[in-house]
């Protein structure tokens, strides 16, 4: 195989691409059209970028094959899909290209949009979010449907999609750079919690799979390996992959949260009347 | 009271949906009904004739994927299958065709393939083609297999699927036999098929 054989897609998918296509596009648009002093720096813009193109990256390259056939490579790539994909997309502060994108609607398309608010609010509820993201993991990794969802070529391009999207609506709740002092948004008390708090079940499933003594995912076993490779060891190391870096992700989200929110005390202290310069990136939202 | 409500909602529809996949009790395999595209393929059997789905229609096809060089897993799948197939009333027997598709044709010679099949019964076929085809052939059933680097006499390991796909006369997917299944599951499931069929 030839490397551009490695960027190609396994299983082309005309509706990855195409969604892809149009977030990079439209987040180039917006970032052309909109003005000056909206504009993120290039350290958001690349984070932004990368976060997409990691995304795409396990979905329509050579690594979704492997993740077809590999336990701990498609525990990976749920990794990026749920994890450090939307973590980046979200960290980057997206917002002034939505607001952007929002402006640019008319009311009559916006009226379209407004079930699709509903549905956002409704899924970032402080209960729901969490309960939604870990179970989503949970649901996925239950042997019976992770069989079913490797067997089953819509079911699998169900299991990835909601996997990226959840992934983008929970990170986005964490990182919303709106001050939760002066905006509705999720106060850091409680954003860092549901962080620990989630951390604590895949940290739990993480350990089960990696000290479980039989095969739990046989699929692997049963429609065979992208290499012969032991099923124990890609058993192991999927069980590894499930357990540490999320928790990891977790502790890293809430230290980000913890710098905001004492940096958000700190100007408060300062003077009330100055906008506090709440991003990770200290640019205006 | 409105994200109480919501809660509840949520876990009423992942209960919903993990009960709906929990219903294959009847068979000893794993029901694949609607989860696998039909039986399609072209490849060539030993005499380098063109093999389709058609050439089998009518009968309960048995699809697995091997080589001959196997030292166990192919050789044990199929003469269990045999074993199970001889279980079946006679008349039902030829009722059911299995389908070995070998996946290392830089080995499994014609000649080599042919003797391979003629030791696990009559109904056997063996059939094999260019890598690109079988490539195709194993994604369209979710499943692959990849070689190992050849040792100094140049035999290499081969990894495959090690389960057996049942197709229906029509060519619907059926069943996923696993390797962990005995002769008389297996047989029991078959001759499940061809009562429901008939």
């Amino acid at each position: 195989m030839s490397g551009v054989d490695y960027l190609l897609p396994y299983d082309f998918s005309p509706v990855t691409v195409v969604s892809f296509l149009l977030a990079l596009g439209l987040y180039g648009v917006a970032l052309l059209r909109m003005p000056e002093h909206e504009r993120p720096g290039p350290g958001r813009v690349v984070t932004f970028v990368i976060g997409v193109l990691l995304c795409y990256g396990v979905m329509q390259t050579r690594f979704d094959y492997y993740s077809q056939y590999m336990f701990f490579v498609h525990r990976g790539q749920h990794l990026v899909l749920h994890h450090l994909g939307p973590f980046l997309i979200a960290l980057s502060n997206p917002l002034p290209v939505l607001r952007f994108w929002h402006r640019a609607l008319g009311l009559s398309q916006r009226a379209w949009l407004r079930p699709v608010a509903w549905l956002y609010r409704g899924l970032q509820q402080p209960i729901i979010a969490p309960v939604l993201f870990v179970g989503l993991i949970y649901f996925w990794l239950w042997p019976a449907v992770h069989f079913d969802a490797m067997l089953s070529r819509d079911l699998y391009w169900l299991m990835n999609w909601s996997m990226l999207l959840d992934g983008l609506l929970f990170w986005w709740l964490m990182f919303d750079p709106r001050s939760p002092s002066a905006t509705a948004t999720l106060g850091y008390g409680k954003r860092m919690l549901i962080l620990a708090l989630v951390a604590l079940p895949q940290m739990v499933l993480g350990a089960w799979i990696v000290f479980s003594r039989e095969m739990v995912y046989d699929v692997y076993e049963v429609c065979g390996r992208a290499w012969p490779m032991a099923p124990e060891t890609d058993q192991l190391l999927g069980g590894l992959l499930t357990w540490i870096p999320p928790a990891m992700m977790s502790i890293l989200g809430i230290l980000i949260l913890l710098r905001r929110a004492m940096h958000a005390e700190n100007t408060d202290h300062r003077d009330r009347n100055i906008p506090t310069g709440q991003s990770l990136a200290g640019d205006k939202v | 009271m409105m994200t109480r409500r919501a809660f509840w909602l949520c876990l009423a529809s992942v209960l919903l949906i993990s009960g709906c996949t929990g219903g294959d009790t009847d068979w000893h395999g794993k029901d694949i009904s609607g989860l696998m595209p039909k039986l399609k393929f072209q490849l060539s059997n030993p005499e380098g004739q063109t093999v389709t789905a058609a050439d089998s229609e009518g009968t309960i096809r048995l699809l697995y994927f091997g080589f001959t060089s196997c030292p166990d897993v192919c050789p044990t799948t199929l003469a269990k299958l045999e074993q199970a197939i001889r279980q079946l009333p006679e008349d039902e027997q030829e009722d059911i065709t299995t389908l070995f598709v070998s996946v290392d044709p830089a080995r499994d010679t014609p000649e080599r393939l042919a003797s391979y099949v003629a030791f696990f019964g009559k109904n056997v076929v063996g059939l094999t083609g260019d890598e690109a085809v079988l490539r195709q052939l194993a994604k369209r059933y979710r499943t692959t297999f990849g070689y190992d680097e050849p040792d100094a006499q140049g035999n290499y390991n081969v990894s495959h699927s090690s389960a057996v796909y049942v197709f229906d006369q029509a060519g619907e997917p059926r069943l996923l036999l696993r390797p962990d299944l005995s002769a008389r599951q297996v047989g029991e499931d078959l001759e499940q098929l061809v009562q429901t069929q008939n």
